[in-house]
């Protein structure tokens, strides 16, 4: 059946273009699918800014508001806080905020914030994502003599402060993160959404 | 070219299956020649819809945020203009009457109208926009030749004008037919422009009933080419093997 | 356990170490490239393969909108909108996933219909047939279920009627009825256990079927236009005169075919999915109301053809007696076809008008299914239509048994219309 005069070139040529023709078609056909699975049109808007009204915030008061399903901690800090932050770099993990993922480029800084008394974190702990809880009080703690005000996570005993930058000696490896957001004016902040212009 | 065609026999096909109170009134159906590749057209018709719709119907399977991305608007122009309904910008159309009340109203609950253009073709949608007329026999005081006595009163008569029915000659035992519909007192439209004001309006509930055509039309020629393409290879690396064969 | 002695041994290290331990590669080279297929397929024999592929879309495609899918009656319409529209490409999966279903019945019917012209149900491939046949009826029930996933109007209220059928079985008909649905009407219980037995315990039983089938394909061998045995000729080699390696001539024949399929495919998903409102109805864009009844409830068109019979046929258990016998029937071919030749190349001209009036009932049967009209003529036509159908059955038996057919000699070798 098979006889002289086949020209196996034209047949390896013919084979070859037919698959990676083809091949290019499985792999388009399999981009539709791989897309389904990115967050929907509901899950985006479900997950779109929210504007947190920050204007009822007493000095020294921590308040959670949500965004994307996660906890947005937005603190009213005190100038005894924010002028404690330089003293405690030698004990931190990364005092610099030298870890890019864990903010924006406008809030690497010592604040980590925009403004410096207005805090705006994710409250999630980043070690096994607990909730920590707020102690804003210089005061010493059980936990750590010479305390300055931050947060401490219940689950595992992490320790991070007022600025949300995590001690060493603690489980987790990282500073909280702060989400994009701005300023609309003064008593309104918008979570989930950078400064115009901003990088 | 077989477009039109086939779109008239889909109609054809839509008339033999149209309801019972439509075999009475038995009338074909106006053509509404939609094109949903009319950005301008849906604009206008979605603005019709949302001043003189949206008080009762809801789309609620469709986002503003998808309308301004697919009607070229920006959000600002959608959430001033459009959104009447107080939602935000990626919320889905939801009216702003309360259906408790709506029913109490009108009877039943004015119907989502996210589907109404596929349930029922853009040809019903487009007809039945332009025959209402005055009858004050009904609750409304206003009844439809393509959907009779459809609970739902006649926002757009500012645009149209009144219409009133002309009977047929009474045949006893039978209700009075309507033998055509005519203009006794005109509207801030001419007929034409109210024809226009209405295909917008029908077009945009056709983009609403199926958002993606845009998209799948416009994919859908870079598939068949990229098949024609394989195919034909395929049919080349065919024959080549099959010289093999007596 | 030992190789077998002509057990294929890979050159490959690795792949000879997996080879000793499951022969998958020899089993591969077995079913293609050591398989001879006869040498002159036509057209019709393009459908086995298509069906293999469309079997595979649906369940991937099926797959992914199970992802997204609700199968709650109170979220199910409102999650198929979300696909359509919220999810990225839902649109397409969504429809590559419709437009299969119905591609799936129209290449099965022509696959059958192939059947039935070149005798392809006879021995030795009686069970075969059977075993597709089979294919058939789990395939009309997995689609069946399918639809009533969306939960619009035709999904509930052509739910309600075929399930209603089963209230014609005497005695235990009604608490057949309600023990299907899980409730007194379609509700969530039925749309619940319909999902489950849709998403897996059909697509189970129709791979298994479908193993079987291909199975008892390869024991037998391919019949052919021609109608003869390939088997009966061998060269030297043991190998069919007639036949070729199914790998490469009928895996590239078959890639030109899958080519030609898609194309016709895309078409319809791309500019016309719901196909004049045939593959999508138009009432399904509705949310079920149990308390509104559509105007015309009717199934999909790949059911029309016998749901006409039940229409036209005034008693209620008389009609679904005819429509289950109207597939029942088809299981019996083999032993109701009587004749010795198999093509309808070589049969009896009076035959081959037979089956293409069959073919012709068939498709004016599913028109009148569909049909709105109340034109009492119609029913009467369904009627002598439905007549012809069963008449051909027991004219083929009588035909073939008193020995009224003439028939044409047979080759003994297949032609090749080169």
């Amino acid at each position: 059946m098979a006889n002289e005069g086949v020209d196996h070139g034209r047949r390896r040529f013919l084979t070859a273009t037919t698959a990676v023709i083809g091949g290019v078609g499985v792999v388009a056909a399999a981009v539709p699918f791989i897309e389904s699975w990115e967050p929907s049109a509901r899950a985006l808007s479900a997950g779109a800014p929210v504007t947190a009204d920050i204007s009822k915030i007493e000095l020294g008061q921590m308040v959670r508001f949500a965004w994307r399903g996660l906890p947005v901690f937005v603190a009213n800090r005190t100038k005894e806080q924010l002028a404690d932050l330089p003293s405690l770099d030698p004990r931190l993990r990364d005092p610099g905020s030298k870890e890019t993922s864990q903010q924006p480029p406008y809030c690497q800084n010592t604040w980590r914030s925009i403004k410096p008394e207005w805090l705006v974190m994710i409250g999630i702990c980043t070690h096994l994502g607990c909730v920590p809880d707020y102690y804003g009080k210089i005061e010493p703690e059980p936990f750590d003599a010479h305390w300055k005000g931050g947060y401490f996570c219940p689950c595992h005993k992490s320790r991070y402060d007022v600025a949300g930058r995590v001690f060493q000696g603690v489980p987790a490896p990282l500073n909280m993160v702060i989400p994009p957001y701005h300023f609309i004016d003064d008593t309104h902040v918008r979570i989930g959404v950078s400064p115009k212009g901003a990088a | 070219m077989t477009k039109p065609f086939f779109r008239s026999l889909v109609l054809a096909l839509g008339l033999l299956t149209a309801t019972a109170a439509l075999a009475e009134e038995g009338g074909a159906l106006d053509a509404a020649h939609t094109n949903i590749h009319d950005v301008a057209a849906m604009q206008r018709g979605a603005r019709t819809f949302f001043n003189y719709c949206a008080g009762c119907h809801s789309l609620e399977y469709m986002r503003y945020s998808r309308i301004a991305q697919d009607l070229d608007l920006s959000e600002a122009q959608v959430m001033t203009n459009l959104d009447m309904t107080g939602g935000k910008f990626g919320d889905p159309v939801i009216s702003a009457m309360p259906a408790a009340d709506a029913t109490q109203w009108f009877g039943k609950p004015p119907p989502d109208l996210s589907l109404e253009v596929a349930a029922r073709g853009p040809d019903w949608v487009y007809t039945y926009l332009k025959s209402f007329y005055v009858d004050p026999t009904r609750p409304t005081g206003w009844n439809n030749t393509v959907f009779p006595n459809v609970s739902m009163p006649f926002p757009l008569w500012e645009l149209q004008g009144v219409q009133t029915a002309v009977y047929a000659p009474a045949v006893p035992g039978h209700d009075p037919q309507v033998e055509k519909l005519q203009i006794s007192q005109p509207g801030a439209l001419t007929p034409e422009q109210y024809d226009r004001t209405i295909r917008d309006l029908t077009t945009f509930l056709q983009y609403v009933s199926e958002p993606a055509a845009l998209q799948r039309e416009r994919i859908g020629v870079w598939v068949l080419l990229y098949l024609a393409v394989f195919t034909f290879l395929a049919f080349l690396l065919k024959r080549e093997y099959w010289k093999d064969v007596h | 356990m030992a190789a077998a002695p002509n057990a294929y041994k890979p050159d490959n290290k690795a792949l000879a170490w997996i080879e000793e331990r499951l022969p998958i590669i020899g089993f591969m080279r077995s079913a293609t490239t050591d398989y001879y297929a006869p040498k002159n397929f036509n057209v019709m024999y393009y459908f086995g393969s298509l069906a293999l592929l469309v079997l595979v879309n649906q369940i991937v495609t099926g797959i992914f909108l199970t992802m997204y899918f609700n199968p709650s009656a109170a979220g199910a319409f409102a999650s198929v909108q979300y696909i359509m529209r919220d999810v990225e490409w839902g649109w397409l999966i969504r429809y590559m996933h419709t437009t299969g279903a119905s591609l799936f019945f129209l290449v099965v019917y022509l696959h059958m219909f192939r059947a039935l012209m070149y005798g392809s149900y006879k021995k030795p491939r009686e069970l075969l047939w059977i075993l597709g046949m089979f294919v058939y009826l789990a395939l009309m029930a997995e689609a069946f279920m399918g639809y009533v996933l969306p939960w619009g109007q035709m999904s509930f209220w052509g739910a309600k009627v075929i399930i209603s059928l089963f209230g014609a079985v005497p005695v235990i008909g009604n608490k057949l009825v309600e023990w299907i649905m899980g409730d007194y009407l379609p509700a969530d219980a039925t749309l619940n256990r319909f999902f489950a037995l849709h998403v897996i315990a059909l697509p189970l039983v129709l791979l298994m079927l479908v193993v079987l089938h291909l199975w008892a394909l390869h024991e037998v061998g391919s019949n052919n236009p021609d109608g003869v045995e390939i088997k009966e000729h061998k060269d030297a080699d043991g190998k069919p005169l007639d036949g070729i390696p199914f790998h490469p001539y009928y895996t590239v024949k078959d890639l030109f075919g899958v080519g030609a399929f898609l194309l016709i495919a895309a078409f319809i998903i791309f500019y016309q999915p719901t196909f004049f409102g045939l593959f999508l109805e138009h009432d399904n864009f509705v949310p079920a109301n149990n308390l509104v009844t559509p105007a015309a409830i009717h199934p999909v068109w790949y059911f029309m053809p016998f749901y006409a019979m039940l229409r036209v046929i005034p008693s209620k258990g008389l009609g679904v007696l005819t429509l289950f016998a109207a597939i029942a029937v088809l299981f019996f071919m083999p032993w109701i076809d009587r004749g010795k030749v198999k093509s309808w190349r070589y049969r009896g001209a009076t035959y081959k008008i037979a089956l293409g009036l069959f073919a012709l009932t068939f498709i004016w049967l599913g028109k009148i299914g569909g049909s709105e009209s109340t034109w009492i003529g119609e029913t009467y036509i369904g009627r002598v239509l439905t007549g012809v159908y069963f008449a051909f059955f027991i004219f083929l038996w009588a035909y073939t048994y008193f020995g009224w057919e003439k028939t044409k000699p047979v080759p003994l070798r297949v032609t090749m219309h080169d």
